[in-house]
């Protein structure tokens, strides 16, 4: 799960992480006394959205009067931002955020993520900040460190300073450092964090540290024991149909093709989309509908996959282990019957069973080819899309 | 011979009188595999499936002496279960729970590091030798006692590739759901070092998906270590970036994990590709000639 810009900085206000002076604001009528609250002459607006790229896309400005700021709320406040991390309808703006100007000496880049190579929480720091840090870590490695957190010390005051050398931070600025790489690693853990990124981290006129920007992703397992994360959630700014499948505990993402897939389990999911695009066809979705395969989990996948109106045949691939597979027949022609599925539906039933559950099918009314072996279901699959 | 468990394995189950526990439980005492206890605290003295409930795993240690734990009890207590087996001196541990907060596996795998103890998983199926022992939630009807070792992070993949090899008359040696996880308890290389070093395995298939950068490592270890032919495939071809696909660990993100990627390693380190799911029994038979 991903937090706006905002919400991250509320959390690093928290732990005394240098932040500006701001306000959020959700109708253009706040915006006058969020500048006056604010003061100074000169401000920064940045519209909300789960993505980046919003500075190339017009969604950041700086204003040297409250009504062009108010011009820019009335601009994007109910509209989409697109950039390049979207897709081409964008994220919806519903709220943004106005801050004090600060005055930059210097960008640099600082984050920390949970690396699966070392198994521990990484930060990554370079004197390169506010542009793509994958192209720096590609032209100019040596502007980058990487330096992991061993879970039974914490950060200690050397990996501050070696991470401070590669910032080129003077030694006032190390110590602030070091006290801001505490504070970070405790926010981290303290909320299940699973990427933090600050970029830029710049240097004031004043050579003082300040965090212009705040990235916080958080590790979907952990969600269940972080309320005020919870309450944080802004479910405008994902995919409905992926939200709605997160509710009945499916793993649902959507694609740009026109075959439905219905599969148990993540893996195998994959490997039939895959399978589908070896054929020549293309997967409307990603859909994982759990070991069991209940009636009640596969109408919900059948209702989900439907929602979509490019979907012209819908290919069931159950590879039946524990759950016998005529019970998972039995289970889908219930579903089809009960969501009313009007376009084609190609079933796969491998394992337990298997035999039994294709005779099943194979004797309903439904409209259903039923095919043991996934390459010739696959093959079907991709003719009746065609 | 066979890689960690036989009919010699002595299983504890962990979350024992939980409906899925007692499900598999019973499939895997079908099977043939030797249950002495199971824990669920408070439920301690009672007997389950005819076999013994302890309150503490510690309990069960001194009373039935089990050397190896199956995890079934919910993601939000499955550090202290882990922790909890580990510290009764259990040397292999199988985590079958999906949904672990990461961090927790964090401090998970660095202690059971320490302890040198296994464990495999969390967010697996688990661990077979057919014709000896079932230690997971994989059906049991589709293996055969064989030459191929197997080594995924999907479950259901994971059959896929039994099964095409039960067809094609190969077999499996011992086949380990490592999970799909950012974090596992046991990596592929671990896998690969055991397999290598048995006799019963002939040649080794490794199925992989995006994310992360184990396959790659893996891929190196293999054109160094290992001497029987690997057979690999990759799933996630067409996954697109920046979304977690059902896994936790399926996701390329920054642009790095991607199958193509991860495909082109292997191949430069010698590994045989099944270009397609359907296609990972008949590779790895033209490959055993």
């Amino acid at each position: 799960m991903n937090l706006h810009e905002y919400q991250g900085k509320e959390l690093f206000a928290k732990f005394g992480l240098p932040v500006s002076n701001n306000a959020v604001v959700t109708s253009p009528d706040d915006v006058l006394s969020a500048c006056r609250d604010i003061g100074g002459d000169k401000w920064v607006v940045k519209a909300q959205v789960h993505a980046g790229g919003r500075g190339k896309a017009g969604g950041v400005k700086l204003v040297d009067t409250p009504e062009e700021a108010i011009e820019f709320a009335n601009h994007w406040l109910g509209n989409r931002l697109v950039t390049y991390q979207t897709d081409s309808n964008g994220q919806l703006v519903s709220s943004i955020l106005v801050e004090e100007c600060t005055d930059i000496a210097k960008e640099l880049y600082l984050s920390a993520v949970i690396d699966r190579g070392t198994q521990r929480i990484v930060f990554i720091g370079s004197s390169e900040g506010g542009v793509n840090i994958e192209e720096v870590a590609e032209k100019t490695p040596e502007k980058i460190i990487y330096e992991p957190i061993d879970p039974l010390t914490g950060p200690m005051g050397f990996q501050a300073r070696k991470i401070s050398k590669v910032l080129g931070l003077d030694n006032e600025q190390s110590k602030q450092f070091s006290k801001m790489l505490s504070q970070l690693t405790k926010l981290f853990i303290s909320y299940d964090l699973s990427l933090l990124e600050i970029n830029p981290l710049v240097i004031t006129q004043g050579g003082k540290l300040h965090c212009l920007d705040a990235k916080i992703n958080i590790d979907s397992n952990a969600i269940y024991r972080q309320p005020e994360i919870q309450a944080m959630r802004d479910l405008s700014q994902e995919d409905p149909r992926e939200a709605e499948a997160a509710k009945s505990d499916l793993s649902y993402v959507s694609l740009d093709g026109n075959i439905g897939c219905m599969v148990n389990g993540a893996g195998l999911a994959m490997g039939t989309m895959d399978t589908i695009k070896y054929f020549g066809g293309s997967p409307a979705n990603f859909l994982d509908v759990g070991g069991t395969a209940t009636q009640e989990r596969v109408s919900k996948a059948f209702k989900l996959i439907l929602a979509d109106p490019e979907v012209k045949v819908v290919l069931v691939n159950i590879f039946g282990g524990i759950v016998r597979c005529d019970l998972i027949a039995e289970g889908i022609l219930a579903a089809i019957e009960e969501v009313g599925v009007s376009i084609p539906v190609v079933v796969r039933l491998e394992g337990n069973n298997a035999d039994i559950g294709s005779d099943i099918l194979a004797k309903s009314n439904a409209a259903i080819e039923s095919l043991n072996n996934l390459e010739e279901a696959s093959k079907k699959a991709v003719e009746l899309s065609k | 011979m066979s890689i960690l468990v036989d009919k010699k394995t002595r299983l504890l189950v962990q979350g024992f009188t939980g409906s899925q526990a007692t499900l598999h439980s019973e499939q895997s005492i079908e099977y043939g595999t030797n249950i002495v206890g199971g824990v669920t605290p408070g439920k301690g003295g009672q007997k389950h499936l005819d076999i013994p409930v302890f309150n503490s795993v510690h309990e069960a240690v001194e009373e039935v002496e089990p050397n190896a734990s199956i995890i079934f009890v919910p993601a939000q207590f499955c550090k202290d279960s882990i922790l909890e087996a580990a510290d009764a001196g259990i040397k292999l541990i199988i985590c079958i729970t999906e949904g672990i907060p990461t961090l927790d596996m964090l401090i998970v795998k660095k202690k059971v590091d320490e302890l040198d103890v296994t464990l495999i998983g969390p967010n697996c199926p688990g661990i077979i030798t057919p014709g000896e022992a079932k230690l997971g939630i994989m059906p049991g009807s589709i293996h055969m006692k064989g030459s191929v070792g197997i080594i995924s992070r999907s479950g259901t993949l994971t059959y896929e590739a039994v099964k095409q090899t039960s067809d094609l008359g190969l077999g499996q040696s011992t086949c380990i759901g490592i999970g799909g996880d950012p974090i596992p308890g046991t990596s592929f290389i671990d896998v690969l070092k055991m397999l290598e070093a048995d006799d019963q395995t002939k040649a080794i298939v490794m199925v992989g998906e995006i994310g992360g950068t184990a396959e790659e490592e893996a891929a190196e270890y293999i054109k160094d270590n290992v001497s029987k032919p690997v057979i690999s495939y990759i799933a996630g071809q067409t996954a697109p970036a920046g979304k977690r696909m059902g896994h936790a660990g399926a996701i390329i993100a920054g642009g790095k994990g991607t199958a193509a990627d991860k495909i082109k390693k292997l191949k430069e380190c010698g590994v045989h590709i099944a270009e397609n799911l359907l296609q990972i029994g008949t590779k790895t038979k033209e490959v055993l000639g």
